[in-house]
């Protein structure tokens, strides 16, 4: 039996180079939320709260359109649904001893990039692994929203302005290998794109407010991609 | 905003974000039964990552020439399979760069 110390250690580990990843998109998140009117302690207290790139992104638009708390919910929760999967999957992992205080922080850190390496880790997962895991990428997120909104105004605004496409080039990097190589994904990625394309275009439907226009294509999207091709065992 | 609407939405947010996560971890010991529901929840991300992106990322930089070669820059690095940082800090060189050559002309 392995001690508790380095199992948190072997966490630690794993979860370093995603940490790595997180500071760049949070720092960028940092200066986005400012841009949008939060401060940068509400900026901050939203990463630390959340913990989801995607969704604190829509979040903070729909927030910074006056849009109303039921687009706001429904919006964010659509973004979050993978979660749901995530953690189905995950469940079946965890060592079946595990506390329920336990399990409500383990459900904290439920993140793409965190589940993905937790998939990949020995059976059963004990709560000192996930802790390690998780630790680094939290620190990494919070406190680059933190730098980013505290340091976002005071940089050259040319910077500010490059800056403002990492996060879109984080959602490239996240989607670009998947639909590479399965043509279902790109399917769907493609027709996400045009059902877009096409709200914002015609009149009528053009003065959707982004949380739902972006909750009625996905749910189009996506829901026509498992028409055409429910699949078995998908993750 | 107001700050006390900021921290309802935050709140709204948490419970959005934190009930999907930690729902299934206390009450579900079984795999989801539904070829269609787990297909339908696999495709989801991709499907609202792609309608966030396109066209809002035309539109992330200062000068719309700059954004576009930043896109086929990233596009180019994450279709070789690049890791999320490289595709990222890419992006913004080539934006940095296009922004940097067009104060000249």
């Amino acid at each position: 039996m392995t001690s508790t110390h380095s199992e948190f250690h072997k966490g630690v580990l794993a979860g370093l180079p995603i940490a790595l990843g997180y500071f760049s998109v949070s720092f960028t998140f940092g200066i986005f939320a400012v841009r949008d009117g939060f401060s940068p302690l509400l900026a901050t207290l939203l990463s630390l709260t959340n913990l989801s790139s995607a969704g604190q992104f829509a979040g903070v638009r729909i927030m910074a359109d006056l849009g109303s708390y039921a687009e706001l919910a429904v919006a964010v929760l659509l973004i979050n649904l993978r979660y749901l999967l995530m953690s189905l999957a995950l469940a079946s992992r965890l060592d079946p001893r595990l506390t329920t205080p336990q399990r409500l922080l383990i459900g904290f850190g439920v993140t793409d990039e965190i589940y993905a390496v937790a998939s990949q880790a020995e059976v059963p997962l004990g709560s000192r692994f996930f802790y390690g895991l998780m630790s680094l990428p939290v620190l990494s997120w919070v406190g680059g929203t933190f730098l980013g909104a505290a340091l976002g105004p005071v940089l050259p605004s040319s910077l500010a302005s490059a800056l403002g496409i990492a996060l879109y080039c984080m959602f490239i990097a996240i989607i670009v290998p998947p639909a590479r190589a399965d043509r279902r994904v790109l399917s769907v990625v493609v027709l996400a794109i045009a059902l877009n394309l096409g709200f914002l275009l015609l009149p009528g439907l053009r003065d959707l407010a982004f949380g739902w226009r972006i909750t009625i294509v996905t749910v189009l999207a996506a829901g026509c991609g498992a028409l055409l091709w429910p699949k078995e065992g998908a993750s | 905003m107001s700050t006390g609407e900021i921290l309802l939405g935050i709140l709204v947010m948490v419970l959005v974000t934190y009930g999907p996560r930690v729902l299934p971890l206390l009450l579900l010991r079984r795999q989801l039964q539904s070829a269609y529901l787990q297909a339908f929840f696999a495709y989801v991300p991709y499907a609202v990552i792609a309608a966030m992106t396109v066209p809002d990322i035309f539109f992330a930089a200062s000068q719309p020439a700059a954004a576009v070669l930043g896109t086929a820059a990233a596009l180019l690095l994450a279709y070789r399979g690049r890791s999320l940082i490289t595709v990222a800090l890419g992006g913004v060189a080539v934006v940095f760069l296009v922004e940097t050559v067009l104060l000249y002309f």
